[in-house]
């Protein structure tokens, strides 16, 4: 379907044009939101091209924080110096998604934004909520492998497909929005949706809400933290599961604990239970596995995709066996 | 809906309207005649459209040619001076790193973009230490050139190439 092209010269001229329309969206990197117009799942009357916006800065915070623009590429955020030194986590995030082609494309905000890649959601033939509400869910009963094991609904069972966002979950990360009523601060676990019995929905923004930004909080000198993602492929893949893991030991205990996880749920799953569990307790294996099993207490596997339940405490008592070793 | 766009591609300038559902890959091969970068998938997964974009490698299928107005763009066609080959693409005939070939402008583009990549030090999944130098083992050649498949599976003749290509 064609569509009205308009580009915005700032931030606010940007939500200014998207407002009052049903159908539209913002074009950053386009990776997702191309191939999208092309399958048939999006067909905006308007797109807003923000490219342009001066959001493509990395800055550092007064507080030891950074503050990341919403049009920062992938790969430009993967390779600065200071989310190299200090968010190792996130930088390895970003390196374990798409292709390096993908990367000089794509942008912060847009990765936030980008859709589930739930084979039903993106095949026009199949029933999927998601794509059109009250269909029904053909991932339900079908192909599952790359499906939720926690937090889905009787309506969609689909997973967010982003590292980066993983990342940002574990580091406590704010989303900056601009939208038609003025400016506000999302907490970026808050951002996205569990699919309840709205699974169109999967932000809590508006189709007018722009995202102008990224805020890091700074970490706290001796934390350590890493992304492990497992996959089909060695590459160029999306996770079955990753984790996200921020910790900082003193004398063997666990003084600060951050645990998210991808390819689990229909959000960045932050796994709270499990750092209550391992807070002021020895950093020890024993302790690591308690804390992801009273996460997994409320697991609710598919048929296709029982593996991920044990593939996920694997994962997450090796990222932080990984990260207690390199803090003794 | 239109728009007029101005591209440079492979150092001449191109004034062009394109609707604007045009991909920058439909832009260059059909309305510049640059069909150097190939339609694989046209969904962002096999890289045979990767060309260099204000000097960096992208996938061109997913990028629409009206959001890059202004921008220049060098194909695989482009990388020669006169009939000097780019060394990148030297390697690619001396390594025998293809067969049918129709993956090879995205992967000499790709392994080109690589190649500045690793000289900048930007790390990759694989690389040990994030804030080092890296050194361009076969696995940061696997990992960083991921984005391009080739179905005749010349991958271990591409790998020799990217890394002669290098020097």
């Amino acid at each position: 379907m064609p569509f009205d092209y308009r580009r915005a010269p700032d931030p606010e001229s940007a939500v200014a044009a998207a407002t009052g329309w049903a159908g539209v969206a913002f074009l950053a990197g386009g990776t997702n939101l191309v191939d999208h117009l092309k399958l048939g799942l999006t067909s905006p009357e308007v797109l807003v091209d923000i490219t342009g916006l001066p959001l493509d800065e990395v800055e550092e915070l007064p507080d030891g924080g950074l503050r990341i623009g919403a049009t920062v590429r992938n790969a430009d955020l993967a390779a600065h110096p200071v989310v190299r030194r200090d968010y190792p986590v996130l930088a390895r995030a970003l390196l374990s998604g798409a292709s390096g082609q993908i990367r000089n494309l794509a942008t912060t905000g847009g990765n936030l934004l980008q859709r589930t890649r739930c084979v039903y959601f993106q095949d026009l033939t199949t029933p999927c909520n998601k794509r059109e509400p009250g269909t029904g869910c053909s991932a339900i009963g079908g192909y599952t492998r790359h499906h939720a094991i926690l937090g889905a609904s009787a309506h969609c069972v689909a997973t967010h497909p982003s590292d980066m966002a993983v990342a940002m979950a574990a580091l406590d990360a704010q989303v900056a929005v601009l939208g038609t009523g003025g400016r506000r601060v999302v907490p970026l676990v808050e951002l996205h949706r569990l699919p309840g019995d709205e699974p169109h929905r999967d932000t809590v923004l508006a189709p007018s809400d722009l995202i102008t930004s990224v805020d890091l909080p700074p970490l706290p000198p001796g934390t350590r933290s890493l992304y492990r993602k497992v996959r089909d492929r060695a590459s160029f893949a999306f996770a079955l599961v990753s984790v996200a893991a921020v910790l900082r030991v003193e004398d063997g205990v666990v003084e600060d604990v951050r645990i998210a996880l991808g390819g689990v749920a229909h959000k960045p799953w932050r796994a709270r239970r499990a750092e209550d569990v391992l807070r002021r307790e020895p950093a020890d294996e024993e302790a690591f596995r308690r804390a992801i099993d009273a996460e997994l207490a409320g697991a609710a596997p598919l048929e296709g995709n029982g593996f991920k339940v044990p593939l996920t405490r694997n994962a997450v008592v090796s990222a932080l066996r990984e990260l207690s070793r390199e803090q003794r | 809906m239109d728009g007029d766009i101005e591209l440079r591609v492979d150092g001449r300038r191109r004034r062009l309207r394109v609707d604007t559902r045009t991909t920058l890959l439909d832009a260059l091969r059909d309305g510049v005649g640059a069909t150097a970068p190939k339609k694989g998938c046209d969904h962002g997964q096999c890289g045979a459209c990767t060309v260099l974009l204000d000097g960096r490698r992208v996938i061109t299928c997913l990028a629409l040619a009206v959001a890059h107005d202004g921008a220049e763009v060098v194909t695989a066609a482009g990388l020669a001076r006169g009939d000097r080959l780019h060394p990148v693409q030297e390697a690619f005939l001396e390594r025998d790193a293809l067969q049918c070939g129709f993956c090879t402008p995205g992967q000499v583009c790709s392994a080109v973009g690589v190649l500045d990549e690793v000289a900048a030090g930007h790390p990759s999944a694989v690389t040990a230490d994030l804030t080092g130098p890296v050194e361009l083992t076969d696995d940061e050649i696997r990992e960083r050139m991921s984005g391009n498949l080739c179905r005749c599976g010349a991958y271990v003749t591409i790998v020799d190439a990217v890394r002669d290509g290098a020097r």
